[in-house]
């Protein structure tokens, strides 16, 4: 069947801003769709309030709507564009329930949109778990039983019939957001209410626990002639209990026999067709009873998702790009599988490799986030490596993570020499412990609980991982403990035979721990050994490795797409005329499929999983030098291990090797590949912390050198630098002591920063007010060390931060964008809600501002990006920070300034200038641009919502309006802080803001609003002839502040608080209005900045425009 | 651990380390690229006389059990993967992979990059090789690897073949019951299958559509099996080439027309043979789990399990029979049935094990065919 022909203009939704359980992956399968939809000749409109995605691109889709995703708004792009069709399957849970909403309320009908690819009935049936049960039930699969619950008395009714533990899922939220396992009574009556609060339609429900199962996923296609295939099967490391997300996973799966797999896929199939997803991909998750292979059915995403992303990566099968071409009236054959080129995408990939994926988290960040692993996902991001055994895979995902593991470290006393070990009877509780309740470190723990001498037995009992997982572990340690023994034995005996530069390792020995994935870094720990010693001596002893391609056929057919990863695999050799004997054979290769190119090549080196502080804006980047590279001739070459992104989607460049981002790593793709250049300053801290070792092993870093990036990088040079300019900076100072730090914080005057050198997103970085403090940070935070010294600097109270990125020929510097942040200096900038072009600041400064920053880039020789954080504080501009490199913001600014400055910036490493390609002048667009932060604090009972120093948001969201008022309250209902046109606002300020929150306060009264204060905040405005209740604290009696936001009658909250008791009284606070989905502001700037969005507001609705409409504004002045 | 050489009959040559049993394994070279069912696998008689490389690289995983068997022992000649699982690990797991092989007498090498290997049989073709634990000298290797003859002309259907006929009662396997037996009441068909190497799984699935199976050895006379009435013949799969057992070309003709027939893997092609038609040696063949087949009556695409090397020209049944399955990867005859005669047949598996279960309707189409002859 061919494509339809009925429909001609299709709206794809996208999933909104990066979120915990909503992660790059749906601007890879949103960018797929795109792409493919617009191959096929449709008219492609999109909305997705992102701006940090590749689908955003005003390229990439006909029409762009960078737009709040709630029904209201879609409504209105449905009004205006009048699309054939709608996508609701490309954009996570957020596309799926606003998809639901817009079908519900009649506005698809009202418009003759038909939804492709799930139909509402397909939708509901996966998504309600009553329905869902009952069709599985149907078609005669187990379900662990299960009873749902709308209210609270209902929970406690439905668990009276159970027992525990008991799972407990909130209903229509995604991630897990609201679930958990309760051991007891008391845990159950908590997590019953919480779920009961975070589930949008107040309801959860309770579930027979299966936890300690082996869990299983199918990712599974099905086209309009009901061909169904299988892509990929995962089984997860972790047993059931362990979100999927926060699970190491596995594919393929590694212990089901083909008879129990084959049940399962049936199943799979039954599935499918019994939800009636009519075309596309869904996932489904089983458990398994490990004691006599029962299998119960969990959940079905009717929808691409994170493992359709991840199996795609894993298979080289393109799923999203798939499901949207079945949507559109395709079938599985008629379609050709992209790397084969010769046969179907009807078929089933067939692997011959080993992909294992480990979560990132970003428990550092969160001290008082519980760090337990359970049904409610908490990871930021994800590392994915493939090897030819689970062994190599799995030692190549721990480095990828970049969480400075290398393999498996010791966790006790990790300085002993020895790797077995006898522990303590305190070790060894710590470590059944650590291995009975899972969080993060639980890999590591298996392989110190055997080295503990754990039996694989005891370590099944207590973490119920499969002993399948647990023996290859086991298998690890043999090796490292055999690597121990023989290099300990050399040093005694001096035997021959040995490798020298190892410290004692025959070549046998080495090339085993090589093929188990052993870094260089995890022999040099344990030889003694240099890494660069031991990478020289494997190099002679060819004991190096080899890349394979992911074909989705196990080499059955030719692949044609260079999509790699590497190994180490036994050279053999070819005896073309026998009668010569030995004598004839050819040399001893091993098989190498990587077939570099004579052409002009570049490699781009990623960013490597997501993490608060580097996520999908650096892949951005780096996509996008990709394109550029391609488009002026060169072969462009990509490196990352990010399976969620686009830059690992294997056609975004020339050629893809998925390897972990570490020295050995890419060294060895730089020495197959001998590329012109290396591009390390677009894919954030994690290229560019290679970019020194990689430019003395001889290799050209392109752009902006090694020495200017130390130049920004190092405070003493940096310092030097910017007194040479005549640029002023906060004062500030170097500790490697206390007694140093307190002398210069008494210099330089409090409040102060402090941190510790060389940190990445504000890591451990706090304002102290005043000596107590510090001495508080210097004994609880860092130990400062001659080694580790502490910078201080001058804290700027109520200064505007600004952020410019600006781009560079090494000559001539333009500015790409300027971006007053709304909340003062001391927010961290990647957590401040910002506009371009500022809306406060007066032209001198910024005029200013503008002359610093290329001041700065010529001094530095930038040669491409450079971002600079400026603090404004009585009209004097201080320099805080400058980064020669892409920043955070670069996607922002290039959709606010119609230009695509990442791009540009590759075609200025490879050597063209900003005159040739045509980019000489800053663009100031007429409309403003606001960019607002989204934070993950929901996922996390017990933190605070406070915003410092400390960078803390998973995401952001994009703003468009005609002024700043109308694009800030675009932003903020983006990020899910819908302004309020009317009700009552609760303000409880701290003494220092009391008078700026003033103007805010009477203006909210003039819109019409009451006001409710605490009694401090509300005798202040009260004297000032501001209208304010006072209303209890939650230490002051009842009714309460907490009690009215309950009560639902509280519409906004205005909250900032100082120092530790302050901080801790007001905590529930803001706890509860997140919990209640209010809106609030812990910054006075945040809240004045709200009060002019309500103001736009109030003027009337909101419109809606493309970013192709709003850079056409511009383009034709 | 013992070391073992691979040698191919291009000159090609591995050196690993030995799996299973010592001593050497001279066959023609094959690869299989499903992820799991090496027990099948193992144990599937088609492969007499071959060496099986599993694609994927780790094989053993969940050990060996008493059910998945395709046959009461394991038939491989050689047997080839990246890294045997030491540990396995399963509910239903009795033995490690190297024990059974060792038991067995299977000679295998692990350790060798299985990947390279699988690239050079799909570029040169399959071709003979040699597995030894025992010779160190590769050059020898090559040249007996060189000298052996292939196995086009040679008749490995008498070697599998059972001696004397059985009856058979083991329906399908299920999660928590094992295998079934077959159901007492109902209308049951009495079904001849002709066994060239068949696979249990067939004969689970035949029971399980409704038919009382006796299987006869491939040289039971046609003449013996009328006499026994039956209602239909099944012809099974098997090892080697279709032109090496012209008995059973004869044997089968004197079926077409008087009795409904369906015929799998060897079955399809010696039938095609019956039919008049030729068949011809695929370059490496099919041996997967993976393999999509369109049946051309519904446009609908069932994947496969296949095990095959060689195929039938359609052009040359010169009309006798009509195309019904297709390989979609590379067009090839994957079905026919006669034009005229209730008679037809699958180049692939529909019985699986190892592989989907998509093609099992076919058993419930040869009951159906059985029962239009009843009316």
């Amino acid at each position: 069947m061919p494509k339809r022909t009925d429909i001609r203009k299709i709206l794809i939704i996208g999933s909104g801003p990066i979120v915990i359980g909503q992660g790059c992956e749906f601007d890879y399968s949103g960018t797929q769709a795109c792409k493919a939809l617009k191959e096929d000749g449709y008219e492609v409109i999109l909305v997705n309030s992102n701006p940090a995605t590749i689908m955003t691109d005003p390229t990439l889709a006909d029409r762009t709507y960078i737009e709040p995703i709630t029904p209201e708004m879609v409504e209105k792009i449905i009004e205006r564009e009048r699309p054939d069709a709608l996508l609701p399957t490309m954009g996570g849970q957020t596309a799926l329930n606003v998809s639901v909403k817009l079908a519900e309320s009649g506005v698809l009908e009202k418009y003759g949109v038909e939804m492709i690819g799930a139909k509402i009935p397909a939708i509901k049936k996966a998504e309600d778990r009553e329905l869902f049960k009952e069709a599985m039930q149907r078609i005669g699969l187990q379900v662990p039983r299960s009873f749902s619950a709308k209210t609270f008395d209902k929970a406690m009714e439905v668990a009276s019939r159970m027992d525990y533990p008991l799972i407990i899922r909130s209903s229509f939220t995604l991630g897990g957001t609201g679930g958990g396992i309760a051991y007891n009574k008391e845990e159950y009556e908590k997590l019953a209410r919480y779920g009961l609060e975070c589930s949008p339609v107040s309801e959860i429900l309770v579930e027979e626990s299966v936890i300690g199962w082996k869990e299983f996923e199918l990712e599974v296609m099905r086209d309009r002639n009901d061909n169904v295939v299988i892509i990929c099967s995962i089984e997860n490391f972790d047993p059931m209990g362990v979100h999927t997300g926060d699970s190491i996973t596995v594919a393929p799966a590694q212990t089901l026999t083909d008879k129990e797999y084959q049940v399962m896929r049936d199943a799979a199939i039954k599935i499918i067709r019994e939800i009636g997803v009519d075309t596309g991909g869904s996932n489904i998750q089983f458990s398994v009873n490990p004691d006599n292979g029962r299998i119960c059915v969990i959940e079905m995403n009717p929808r691409v998702s994170r493992s359709s992303a991840l199996a795609s990566k894993a298979t080289g099968f393109p799923i999203a790009k798939m499901a949207a071409k079945l949507a559109v009236g395709y079938t599985l054959d008629e379609i050709p599988n992209d790397i084969t080129k010769m046969t179907p995408a009807c078929f089933e990939p067939t692997i011959d490799y080993v992909v294992v994926k480990v979560p990132r988290f970003a428990f550092e960040k969160f001290p008082k986030a519980d760090p337990a692993l359970t049904i409610q996902m908490k990871s930021v991001g994800e590392a994915m490596s493939m090897g030819r055994t689970f062994k190599e895979a799995m030692n190549k995902a721990l480095r990828s993570l970049e969480t400075g593991s290398y393999g498996f470290e010791k966790m006790i006393r990790p300085e002993r020499k020895a790797i077995l070990f006898r522990p303590t009877a305190a070790e060894l509780d710590l470590i059944k412990t650590r291995l009975k309740l899972p969080a993060p470190e639980r890999a590591w723990y298996i392989a110190e609980a055997i080295r503990a001498g754990l039996a694989v037995d005891e370590i099944y009992e207590l973490t119920r991982i499969d002993r399948w997982f647990l023996n290859n572990i086991r298998e690890i340690v043999q090796l490292e403990e055999g690597v121990f023994w023989q290099v300990n034995s050399f040093q005694k005996s001096h035997s021959r035979g040995l490798l020298s530069g190892t410290g004692g390792l025959s070549a046998e020995l080495l090339r085993k721990v090589k093929e188990c994935g052993f870094s260089f870094k995890t022999l040099s720990t344990l030889t003694g050994q240099s890494v660069a010693d031991l990478m020289k001596t494997a190099k002679d002893a060819g004991i190096v490795p080899v890349f394979k391609t992911v074909d989705t056929c196990a080499a059955e057919f030719e692949a044609f797409t260079p999509y790699l990863y590497s190994t180490y695999e036994r050279p053999f050799y070819n005896i073309a005329d026998p009668r010569l004997g030995h004598a004839g054979a050819s040399e001893k290769v091993p098989a190498c499929e990587a077939n570099p190119t004579a052409k002009k090549k570049v490699i781009i080196l990623g960013s490597g999983p997501n993490r608060i502080g580097q996520g999908i804006e650096f892949d951005y980047c780096c996509v996008h030098a990709s394109f550029a590279l391609r488009e002026e001739g060169f072969e462009s070459i990509m490196v990352n291990c990010n399976p969620e992104t686009v830059s690992t989607d294997y056609d975004t460049s020339d050629r893809l090797y998925f390897e972990p981002l570490t020295f050995e790593d890419v060294m060895a793709i730089i020495e197959k590949e001998r590329p012109y250049g290396v591009i390390v300053q677009l894919g954030g801290q994690t290229p560019l912390k290679l970019s020194v070792p990689l430019e003395k092993a001889g290799v050209r870093i392109l752009g902006t050198s090694s020495d200017s990036i130390d130049m920004a990088e190092d405070r003493e040079r940096f310092d030097k630098l910017l007194e040479r300019l005549g640029l002023k900076r906060p004062a500030s100072g170097m500790a490697r002591a206390v007694g140093e730090a307190v002398k210069i914080a008494g210099h330089i005057g409090y409040p102060v920063m402090v941190r510790p050198s060389y940190v990445l997103g504000g890591r451990a970085m706090e304002t102290v007010y005043d000596e107590a403090g510090l001495m508080d940070y210097m004994t609880r935070a860092v130990a400062a060390s001659p080694e580790h010294p502490v910078l201080i600097d001058r804290f700027l109270q109520n200064a505007v931060e600004v952020d410019v990125d600006c781009i560079s020929d090494g000559s001539m510097t333009v500015i790409g964008g300027i971006m007053e942040h709304i909340e003062e200096a001391g927010v961290h900038s990647g957590d401040s809600a910002c506009s371009l072009p500022p809306y406060s600041l007066d032209a001198a400064i910024l005029d200013d501002i503008r002359a610093q920053t290329k001041l700065m880039a010529k001094e530095l020789g930038v040669v491409g990006l450079m971002n600079v954080q400026f603090a404004v504080k009585d009209s004097v501009a201080y320099v805080l920070e400058v980064n020669p490199r892409a920043s955070r913001t670069i996607p922002f600014v290039s959709k606010a300034i119609g230009r695509p400055l990442a791009k540009l910036a590759a075609k200025l490493m490879a050597g063209m200038t900003l005159e040739e390609l045509g980019f000489t002048e800053e663009v100031k667009p007429s409309y403003t641009s606001v960019k607002e932060a989204v934070f993950p604090f929901i996922k996390f009972p017990g933190v605070d919502t406070l915003l410092g120093p400390e960078m803390k948001s998973t995401g952001e969201v994009m703003g468009l309006g005609a002024d700043f008022g109308a694009a800030f309250a675009k932003a903020q209902i983006a990020a899910g802080n819908t302004l309020p046109l009317s009700g009552m606002v609760f303000i409880s300020v701290r003494n220092d803001d009391k008078p700026h929150v003033a103007d805010t306060a009477r203006e909210l009264l003039n819109m019409g609003f009451s006001i409710i204060a605490t009694a401090n905040t509300a005798a202040y405005l009260n004297d000032r002839g501001i209208r304010a209740e006072r209303i209890l604290k939650l230490t002051e009696g009842r009714p309460n502040i907490v009690d009215r936001i309950k009560s639902g009658e509280v519409a906004m909250v205005v909250n900032t608080s100082l120092g530790a008791k302050s901080v801790a009284d007001s905590y529930y606070i803001r706890r509860t209005s997140l919990e209640h989905g209010l809106p609030y502001f812990t910054t006075v700037a945040g809240a004045k900045a709200a009060a002019q969005g309500i103001k736009a507001l109030l003027k009337g609705s909101l419109g809606v425009k493309t970013i192709q409409e709003y850079h056409a504004e511009f383009s034709k002045r | 651990m013992k070391k073992a050489i691979l040698a191919l009959a291009d000159g090609t040559v591995f050196e690993g380390l030995s799996l299973g049993a010592a001593g050497e394994a001279l066959g023609e070279i094959v690869f299989n690229t499903a992820m799991t069912g090496y027990q099948e696998v193992l144990t599937d008689p088609s492969y007499k006389g071959q060496t099986v490389v599993m694609t994927y690289s780790q094989q053993g995983n969940y050990g060996i059990n008493q059910e998945d068997i395709e046959s009461l022992r394991p038939w491989v000649q050689g047997f080839i993967v990246k890294e045997p699982c030491l540990y396995p690990s399963s509910w239903r797991s009795a033995e490690a992979l190297q024990g059974y092989l060792q038991r067995h007498h299977i000679v295998g090498i692990h350790g060798i990059d299985t990947r390279a290997l699988t690239r050079i049989i799909r570029d040169k073709g399959a071709m003979m090789s040699i597995i030894s634990t025992v010779e160190s000298d590769a050059a020898h290797l090559v040249k007996r690897a060189r000298e052996a003859g292939g196995l086009v002309g040679v008749d490995l259907v008498k070697e599998v073949t059972c001696r004397a006929a059985y009856s058979w009662r083991e329906s399908l396997w299920s999660l928590d019951r094992g295998y079934g037996k077959a159901a007492e009441e109902g209308k049951r068909y009495k079904v001849i299958a002709y066994d060239f190497g068949i696979k249990r799984n067939i004969l689970r699935n035949l029971t399980a559509a409704g038919c009382d199976v006796t299987v006869v050895p491939a040289h039971a006379p046609a003449e013996m099996i009328l006499d026994l009435n039956p209602d239909g013949i099944f012809l099974s799969n098997g090892p080697g080439d279709p032109d090496a057992v012209p008995y059973a070309k004869e044997t089968i003709k004197k079926f077409i027309g008087r009795k409904p027939i369906f015929g799998i893997c060897l079955g399809h092609q010696i039938l095609s043979l019956a039919l008049g038609g030729k068949t011809f040696k695929l370059k490496f063949g099919h041996r997967g789990a993976n393999q999509p087949v369109k049946d051309l009556k519904t446009g609908k695409v069932e994947i496969t399990a296949q095990n095959h090397g060689f195929a039938v020209d359609m052009a040359s049944l010169k009309g006798a029979a009509r195309i019904t399955h297709v390989n979609l990867n590379d067009q090839t005859v994957e079905g026919l049935e006669h034009t005229e005669l209730p008679i037809f047949s699958v180049q692939y598996h529909p019985e699986a094990s190892p592989g989907p279960h998509d093609s099992q309707y076919l058993f419930k189409r040869f009951v159906d065919m059985m029962e239009r002859g009843h009316q």
